[in-house]
């Protein structure tokens, strides 16, 4: 594509998608979706502190339980890591 | 753009509440203007911009007071508008509603008949993302490549190479469709 092509591209381009009004705006003020996008998030993140320390338990008792496994049968180790 | 007075930056960095909403309610409108440039659909733009600016809430740490916000918020939207570019590839071809409602009418050139125009939209929005931002941003809007470039975190030569890539796919996908430009 030689330079004469790539400027008859260009000046097809700008006829098919002229340029966006300069003086385009948002209909409105965002803030307010912007707040209760950040209420939202706060209101997740608070949700998941919660179920974090569930989770925290539960990941727990999951490690406890693998040790005792693996104490009492160290030959299922390669059965572990093969599935791992 | 205004330069923000180092402290609201400082606060914002710091995690300030205030000092968001500050520079939220100062840089919406170019966040929105630049988002819409790329997307070309105000309600997604609108969307995008909160997008960005919770991207730039969630990120406020990492900013570097030094290199100013615009900058920095700038690219964090353009990032955003890529995404949403690429999460629709293949079915935000720009039709011709979309380009009237954008369009400045002075600039449509009255050579070049209708059906050209809407294919070559329609061609221009099955580019990669990252190769329609770049022509977008250079070509349309006729943004300098250095802002671009800074946009996009390339360099001004990637940005005049996809470019480059963008049109010579643009005119290979017409001429498949019969359109020699």
């Amino acid at each position: 594509m030689n330079e004469d092509d790539r400027d008859q591209m260009k000046k097809l381009l700008k006829a098919a998608l002229p340029q966006v009004d300069a003086k385009s705006g948002p209909s409105g003020d965002l803030w307010p979706a912007m707040q209760r996008r950040l209420d939202e998030a706060s209101a997740v993140q608070v949700s998941v502190s919660q179920t974090g320390f569930n989770w925290a338990w539960f990941d727990g008792v999951l490690a406890a339980g693998l040790v005792v496994l693996v104490a009492s049968f160290p030959s299922a180790i390669p059965l572990l890591l093969y599935y791992l | 753009m205004q330069n923000e007075p180092s402290d609201v930056l400082n606060r914002f960095r710091q995690g300030d509440a205030d000092a968001f909403e500050a520079l939220f309610r100062q840089h919406q409108r170019l966040v929105y203007s630049w988002i819409l440039r790329i997307v070309r659909d105000p309600t997604a733009a609108e969307d995008l911009t909160i997008e960005s600016f919770w991207r730039i809430h969630r990120a406020h740490a990492r900013f570097e007071t030094a290199h100013g916000f615009e900058g920095w918020a700038r690219r964090i939207a353009t990032h955003a508008a890529f995404d949403w570019l690429r999460a629709r590839r293949g079915k935000n071809e720009v039709g011709a509603e979309a380009c009237s409602e954008l369009a400045a009418p002075a600039n449509s050139d009255p050579a070049v008949s209708a059906e050209i125009r809407l294919k070559t939209a329609q061609a221009f929005g099955r580019l990669p993302p990252k190769l329609r931002i770049a022509a977008t941003l250079a070509v349309i809007e006729e943004e300098p490549h250095r802002v671009i470039a800074s946009a996009l975190g390339i360099s001004v030569a990637a940005v005049k190479l996809r470019v480059f890539r963008a049109l010579r796919l643009l005119r290979r996908d017409l001429q498949q469709q019969g359109i020699t430009p």
